[in-house]
């Protein structure tokens, strides 16, 4: 007899990804699992407005998208549905589920809800927390934070597939942790077997950015060619109970999957190579080998695990003031002189309407938005002013875009296009929160 | 002779700090750049958009370096003035190095 396996898919990989890849995973992709990873940062933070507003939203905007591209072969298939789109309100995302699949006729389908990520009022009891950015304490943002929510692990996934229901619902759970939590359950690994625990991590944060391992992110004309590029598959990962772990991508569909996407993948968003913390293990892929063993299919072997730390990292989201924003484009005899003194004009107006910035930000796109204004640029036939400017006053930050749209009429030459942006910031910090004051509160709640 | 002749890179961004792997394409520009592309090096390359420090990592295994550089990203994608908040395209600020 074979040794046991099972096949953990990708569904998505941000909030705003592709929905094609998904429908292509569950009908043709033969997973077990299907795992949809949709959560930024600051999203839960605004989705928290959101639920505010209403208290049926709060989760992912794509969630019903989504599932319509896939439930029918989900449940045809038995397939298991993993995902954090609950965001800031996983009950409504699970109410939303359920109520799609009886619109596609597919009847009543239980939901687990993980519940307790959200430590929101514990952290407002401990206002000496250390932020790790800065240092200074929590207390220093306090007053204006929206959210604080805890990077749960893979043992709540474990646990809420061990419920039955074929869709699990999350708000924040670490990322690789909801591939790592599949193979929990399908594997029957043990929370402290480390050695497992590293190839079901170091497969998760290869999968959990999606298209970033099958040729997205990746395509440059001529060094860094990438086939039928419009039709990216998504990867996924067969993991047999030894820890075996091989990667692949859809037959037929577009993309490449090679030890070249690999090591760009592995290496995204990592710093100390060898302490790669997550809530279920410190991964180490210094040791990490990537062997080519068909075409699309990579297999992984060397990941380390040292022991889980004895907190969780606690992302805290807060109110920062406001954004605006102006642009305005140059082009022909002169652009770039003409750009730079719409540039003084914009700011002697403010100055003149008694505004101040804290921080102002000024772009020539064309020359210098993406990698500053280094040396020995060439100056380029069209110039886009851009201008920025943060303030915790709406109305200063609105007047930014207000001065560089007047310049069409009342600025330099051949000012063209345009356009001006005002938002409010939501900003993320962190904070490392003991185990003991977040795991009473993780539970899982079968919605059916 | 430019880095982008010898290898490719990523950039990814978490909170302030922007990391770019480097990845030779073969054992000889992996001697190359372990040698040459230091810390420093790139430092000086980045100092018109981050602060620093820069931290570089080896992985013989993988012939890649990664580049931690601090307070790259505006104070972080969510605060950041910046049009690339994320700093998606600094990994082809780090192939333009030129290696001479």
């Amino acid at each position: 007899m074979s040794e046991r396996r099972v096949r953990v898919g990708t569904g998505a990989g941000f909030s705003d990804d592709r929905i094609d890849p998904a429908a292509e995973m569950a009908e043709r992709g033969d997973v077990d699992y299907l795992v949809f990873e949709c959560l930024a940062e600051r999203t839960i933070a605004r989705e928290r407005q959101a639920r505010l507003a209403d208290p049926e939203r709060g989760y992912t905007p794509y969630l019903v998208e989504r599932f319509q591209a896939v439930l029918p072969a989900v449940h045809a298939r038995g397939i298991r549905v993993v995902t954090n789109m609950g965001a800031a309100n996983p009950l409504a995302a699970a109410r939303a589920v359920r109520g799609e699949a009886v619109a596609l006729g597919l009847g009543p389908m239980p939901v687990a809800v993980v519940h307790g990520d959200d430590v929101t009022e514990v952290v407002r009891a401990h206002p000496e927390l250390p932020l790790l950015e800065t240092g200074e304490p929590l207390e220093s943002i306090l007053p204006d934070m929206a959210a604080a929510n805890a990077y749960l692990g893979a043992d709540t996934i474990r646990d809420a597939l061990a419920t039955g229901a074929p869709v699990v619902m999350t708000g924040r759970v670490a990322d690789p942790s909801l591939f790592l939590g599949c193979m929990l359950h399908g594997l029957g690994w043990r929370y402290d077997d480390y050695p497992r625990l590293a190839a079901g991590t170091v497969a998760g944060h290869l999968m959990e950015c999606a298209a970033q391992l099958t040729g997205g992110c990746f395509a440059d004309p001529g060094p860094k060619d990438v086939p039928d590029m419009a039709t990216i598959g998504f990867p996924f990962a067969d993991v047999t109970a030894n820890g075996d772990l091989v990667l692949g991508k859809p037959d037929g569909s577009g993309g490449r999957l090679d030890e070249m996407t690999c090591k760009e993948q592995i290496l995204y968003e990592m710093h100390d190579p060898a302490r790669y913390i997550t809530p279920d293990c410190v991964l180490d892929i210094t040791g990490v080998d990537f062997q080519a063993v068909a075409p699309d299919r990579v297999r992984v072997t060397g990941a380390r695990a040292a022991p889980r730390t004895d907190s969780y990292k606690v992302v805290v989201g807060y109110h920062d003031g406001w954004v605006g924003e102006g642009q305005v484009g140059y082009a022909g005899p002169n652009a770039l002189a003409r750009a730079r003194l719409a540039e003084q004009v914009v700011r002697q107006r403010l100055e003149m309407r008694g505004f101040s910035y804290p921080e102002i930000r000024v772009d020539y796109i064309g020359m210098s938005s993406l990698h500053g204004m280094g040396s020995g640029r060439v100056e380029p036939y069209e110039v886009r002013l851009r201008i920025a400017a943060r303030s915790r006053d709406r109305e200063a930050a609105r007047a930014v875009g207000f001065e560089v749209r007047t310049l069409h009429v009342n600025g330099p030459a051949g000012g063209g296009g345009g356009t001006n942006a005002l938002r409010e910031v939501l900003a993320v910090k962190s904070v490392l929160l003991p185990r003991e004051l977040v795991d009473p509160g993780v539970r899982v709640e079968v919605v059916a | 002779m430019k880095v982008y002749e010898l290898a490719h890179a990523r950039a990814g961004d978490k909170g302030n700090t922007s990391n770019v792997s480097v990845i030779a394409y073969d054992d000889a520009a992996w001697a190359t750049l372990r040698e040459r592309l230091t810390g420093e090096r790139v430092a000086a390359a980045f100092a018109h958009v981050a602060a620093g420090p820069v931290t570089r990592f080896e992985l013989p295994r993988l012939r890649a370096l990664n580049f931690v550089i601090e307070n790259a990203l505006g104070g972080g994608v969510t605060v950041s003035l910046a049009l690339d908040a994320h700093g998606k395209s600094l990994s082809y600020l780090m192939l333009d190095i030129d290696l001479e």
